[in-house]
Parts: C-alpha cells; sequence; structure tokens
C-alpha cells in the first residue's frame, strides 16, 4: 500500500524522531503503548492552558467550556465504535477498570453461585483475575476455552464448554501476547443463541482495525486509550444500555447522583451512573483528539497497512533460523512474539534496545498463554500505524546480528 | 555491532551461558530451593550439599537469560569450599556492586564476579544477576523452599 502517508505520520509524533543510544529509535513496543501525536500533546495543554474547570457542575463559563469538551469526546467515542448512544459509553481510567467495573456490577446483580463464566486460554491477566475474584467471593465458576498451537482458539471446544450454566463469555478481540483475532461474531453469535452476553476485551484491536458494536452486536466493549494513541488514565467502557440501565453503580459518591438523603439515595441516569466522582477530564478531551486523528487517517486504510508490514515482517522472521513464532493464528494483527533457540528473550531485549529498538520481552501478562508454549517468555515486536518496512529491516538484521554474537 | 554492551556481556558471561558450570541435580542435597523471577520467567532450583557450616558443593537447574545463567553459574563455582557466613558477606558485596551505582568495586572480595558488575547501569536487569544470590540467601537461612525477586 504506497499511498499509505506513513511519513506524514511519523511526523506528527515528536517522540520518535529522536535517538536511543546513538541510533534512530525503532519503536516497536506499541501493544504495551503508543505513542501520542503533537494534536493530542497540543490539545491537552491547550485544555488545561485554556479551557479547564470541573465538568457538569458549574454555571461559569470554564465549566461549561470543559463540560462541552468532555461530553464532546464521548460523542466522538460513540462515532468511533458506533454504539447507539452516549448513553452507552462510560468513561473509566482503562481495559482493567472496565473488566472490574464489569465483575463488580454485572457480577453481583446478575450472577448466583454456580453461574459460569467462559473465557479463553488467551486472555490478559485483567481478563483472568477479576473473574477469578468475583469467584471466590461469589461462588460462580470460571471456565476456560482452549487454543491450538496456532494460538487460535478452538472453536468447537469453545461451543461445548458452553452449558445451561454458562452466564457470561468474556473473550479477547485480539490477543496482545500472540496477536490473534478471534472470531468474535462467531463467539457472539454462539452465545447469543443461548442468550448469553458478550464482553468483548477491545484493549488491542482497537487501535489496529474498525470496531462497529452494533454489527458485532456484543453486549460490551472495553478498551484503553492509551493504546489508541491517546493518553494514560482513561478508557471506554461501551454496554447496550437496557443492560447498563438494569446493572448497579460499580462505586458511590459525587457525579452518579441525581438526589441524596441520609435515608436513601436515587442514581443518575446512564451513563454518569456508573461516573462516581470527578472524571479524568483532560484525558477524556484527549481522547477525543487521537480518535479524531484516528479518523483521519482511516482505520481500514491503518488495518491494511498494518496488515501488509505485518506480513513482511512475517516472511522475513521466517527467514531466520532458529527462531520460532509464537502464535501464527490465521487471523492476525500487527504483533510478532517469537522465541530464538540460544537466547533468551531478556538477552534479545537488552540486546535490540542497544540498536534503539524497543521491544517487549516477558510473559505479557498472559502467564497462562506462556505455560501452554512451555516458554518462559516471549520477545514481542508490535506494530502501529507509523512504523515502516524500514524499520522491519532494522529490526531483523538486529535478530541476525545477536544471533551470530551468541552463537 | 553491540559495542555498547561489552560491559554487560563479557565474554566470560556468554562462556558461562553457553557451559554452564555445576549444572547438575543434587540428588543428596542437604538444600534444595528454587528461584523464581516473575518478570521475565527465569526459574531456578539451587542444590547445597553442606559439612557443618562449610558448602561443599553447589549446583542448579533451570533456565534463564545470559546474566541469570552466568551469574548462578558463577556463584555455584566460588561458594564451594566458603562457610555460610562468607557466603553470605560475598553476597552483600555483589548485591552493593550490582545496584550502588557511584562505589568503589571492591574487587580483591568480588573476585571473577566483577564480570557481572556491568548490570549497574542497566536496572531492567540486575535481578536477573540477583536471583541467584537471593536463591542461596535463602537457602542459607533455611527459609522457605522456593523464593520470587517481586
Ligand atoms: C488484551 C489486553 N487486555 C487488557 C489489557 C489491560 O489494559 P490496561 O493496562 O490499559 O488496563 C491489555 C494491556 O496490556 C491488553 O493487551
Amino acid at each position: 500500500m504506497t499511498d499509505f502517508p506513513v511519513e506524514k505520520i511519523r511526523a506528527d509524533f515528536p517522540i520518535l524522531q529522536q535517538q536511543i543510544r546513538n541510533k534512530p529509535l525503532v519503536y516497536l513496543d506499541n501493544a504495551a503503548t503508543t505513542q501520542k501525536p503533537n494534536c493530542v500533546i497540543d490539545c491537552i495543554s491547550d485544555f488545561y492552558r485554556q479551557d479547564y474547570a470541573n465538568v457538569h457542575r458549574g454555571v461559569h463559563t470554564l465549566s461549561v467550556r470543559a463540560t462541552d469538551q468532555y461530553e464532546g469526546a464521548r460523542e466522538t467515542v460513540k462515532d468511533f465504535i458506533n454504539a447507539q448512544s452516549t448513553k452507552e459509553i462510560v468513561f473509566v481510567k482503562g481495559t482493567t477498570e472496565a473488566i472490574n467495573l464489569l465483575a463488580h456490577s454485572y457480577g453481583k446483580s446478575f450472577l448466583k453461585p454456580g453461574d459460569e463464566i467462559l473465557i479463553t486460554a488467551m486472555e490478559h491477566h485483567s481478563n483472568i483475575v477479576p473473574w477469578q475474584m468475583l469467584c471466590q467471593e461469589l461462588g460462580t465458576v470460571l471456565k476456560v476455552a482452549p487454543i491450538n498451537l496456532q494460538g487460535e482458539l478452538i472453536v468447537e471446544e469453545f461451543e461445548k464448554l458452553i452449558t445451561a450454566k454458562t452466564r457470561l463469555v468474556s473473550v479477547v478481540h485480539m490477543s496482545n501476547a500472540l496477536g490473534t483475532v478471534n472470531p468474535v461474531k462467531k463467539i457472539i453469535d454462539l452465545a447469543h443463541e443461548r442468550n448469553i452476553p458478550v464482553i468483548l476485551d477491545g484493549a488491542q484491536a482497537i487501535p489496529h482495525m474498525p470496531v462497529d458494536v452494533q454489527a458485532l452486536e456484543c453486549d460490551f466493549y472495553v478498551f484503553s486509550g492509551h493504546k489508541l494513541y491517546a493518553p494514560t488514565g482513561v478508557g471506554v467502557l461501551y454496554g447496550k444500555q437496557e443492560i447498563l440501565e438494569a446493572m448497579q453503580p460499580y462505586q458511590g459518591g459525587g457525579d452518579m447522583i441525581r438526589k441524596v438523603t441520609f435515608k436513601e439515595t436515587e442514581y443518575n441516569n446512564l451513563p454518569y451512573k456508573f461516573e462516581a466522582g470527578t472524571p479524568n477530564i483532560a484525558d477524556v478531551v484527549g481522547l477525543g483528539a487521537a480518535i479524531g486523528y484516528l479518523t483521519g487517517v482511516g482505520m481500514d486504510n491503518i488495518a491494511r497497512y498494518e496488515a501488509e508490514l505485518l506480513a513482511y515482517a512475517t516472511d522475513k522472521a521466517k527467514q531466520i533460523e532458529g527462531l520460532r513464532l509464537i502464535g501464527e493464528a490465521h487471523e492476525k494483527g500487527a504483533i510478532l512474539s517469537f522465541v530464538l533457540d540460544k537466547v533468551h528473550p531478556h538477552d534479545i531485549g537488552t540486546m535490540l534496545d542497544s540498536l534503539g529498538i524497543a521491544v517487549r520481552a516477558g510473559h505479557h501478562c498472559a502467564m497462562p498463554v506462556m505455560d501452554f508454549f512451555e516458554i518462559p517468555a516471549t520477545a514481542r515486536a508490535s506494530f502501529a500505524m507509523y512504523n515502516t518496512h524500514q524499520e522491519v529491516d532494522v529490526l531483523m538484521d538486529g535478530i541476525k546480528s545477536l544471533i551470530e554474537v551468541f552463537g | 555491532m553491540f559495542e555498547d554492551l561489552r560491559d554487560l556481556y563479557q565474554e566470560v558471561i556468554f562462556d558461562h551461558n553457553r557451559n554452564p558450570r555445576n549444572f547438575r541435580v543434587m540428588d543428596n542435597a542437604d538444600r534444595e530451593v528454587e528461584g523464581f523471577n516473575p518478570l521475565c520467567g527465569d526459574r531456578l532450583t539451587l542444590y547445597l550439599k553442606l559439612d557443618g557450616d562449610i558448602i561443599t558443593d553447589a549446583s542448579f537447574q533451570g533456565s534463564g537469560c545470559a546474566i541469570s545463567t552466568a551469574s548462578v553459574s558463577l556463584m555455584t563455582e566460588i561458594v564451594q569450599g566458603k562457610t555460610e557466613l562468607e557466603a553470605e558477606e560475598l553476597f552483600n558485596q555483589f548485591h552493593e556492586m550490582t545496584t550502588g551505582k557511584d562505589e568503589e568495586i571492591n574487587l580483591e572480595a568480588i573476585g571473577k564476579l566483577a564480570v557481572l558488575a556491568g548490570v549497574r547501569e542497566y536496572p531492567a536487569r540486575v535481578k536477573c544477576a540477583t536471583l541467584a544470590w537471593h536463591t542461596l540467601d535463602a537457602a542459607l537461612k533455611n527459609q522457605e523452599a522456593s523464593i520470587s525477586t517481586e
């Protein structure tokens, strides 16, 4: 895709212009977090310089401006994922908080001892631990659908694990450790045939592909801003309105109430019922700016460009002797997890860093995935829309050289 | 190509990584402790044979990065014949060397362990080097059956 304006995009990211250890930075740790374009950085500082005040509370001009921008970002998110209404867009701290909110609120509103929650073997710890905690507290049961050696969900096994007791399905849209993109539409259809709601962990998928929650018909979709070129500390919980209406609040406090007396409290409307306390106003506004930027580039274009970049990187990686890819799903996002015969991922990470290349080495918050592949860790290069084919070359040359050094 | 890393990855480290010393299970060990670094998945089992308070044999099993493998390999060599007290003192010296940024390294006390001094410039790698020693510490104090760096 020669017409993708990658150089123009790179120029919008000031952090990418630097040298690390006297080499041009090659940032390939985008699955951990993405860098921020000028428009996001400027938006936040302009907001603090000109328009900042608390939201939903004041009649004064700044409060009105801040509220307009905060609610404007909600509208932007709604359009970005094609939700029906801004009532379905709850701002949270990130994916982790969104899943904890759901475990807590959905769990306590609708689940009983013995009910089953179904996840997959490729979940991030944040889509495992909150459910384990709920199971301990409530006596619900966690079921885990297995994956195959390519790192793909075994859909038949998943289907078999749906029983009369299954009350909730929570699966990752795209795996951060393997890159696998799950057949989420199929999963949702299977669950909905039995009236089971589905949560999608979209932390990794959202920066790489268009997401339409109405087309997917998922009941919940959660993601973090910081992996979407937006600031840290802000994320989104999308939930279908009728389910959110029926759920108990997560935290109590200001903003989430309509009326408080010492006898009783009346909760606020959606989405405010789930936004207790002063929210992360400026970073929500920054999230709106990031989405504005992405819409300008076009998520379809990004998906196409990254698919090409991944195919190029995969092809080159396969030519390196002693390199084993971890995660070779047919449907895959721009993540290359690998191990080398003779070099531990940690050494790979340090070696590549000395060449200015940032990759992640470790278990990627997916220890069960590491156990499944019987490896302690992987090295992971994860790509974003601002990475280039030339950077892939630098990475592959680096890997070849370090194999030689360890020989 | 990796000139910057010469201090960290010295030839001795590559050597011990390729051919770890005392890499074996000890059937009649007096102490057996597992060390785990959850951050990178490094896992090792340390075996000690003691005669009174003298370490007469040390060996290990497990898998880790070059730094942690070299560190444990070197350690099993150097502690043999040392008393528990001497080994504890080495641990203190080693800890100081790998974490104390500005201090002079006491080369006489630390001996060939000095090849690991490079990690002090790489905070993310200090735990790789010290895992072996924390495991030894636990083994000598006869504490838990497994320890973790986190
Ligand atoms: C698939 C997946 N889910 C959840 C998370 C957690 O996101 P956060 O740490 O932003 O809450 C991550 C981040 O690494 C992830 O990759």
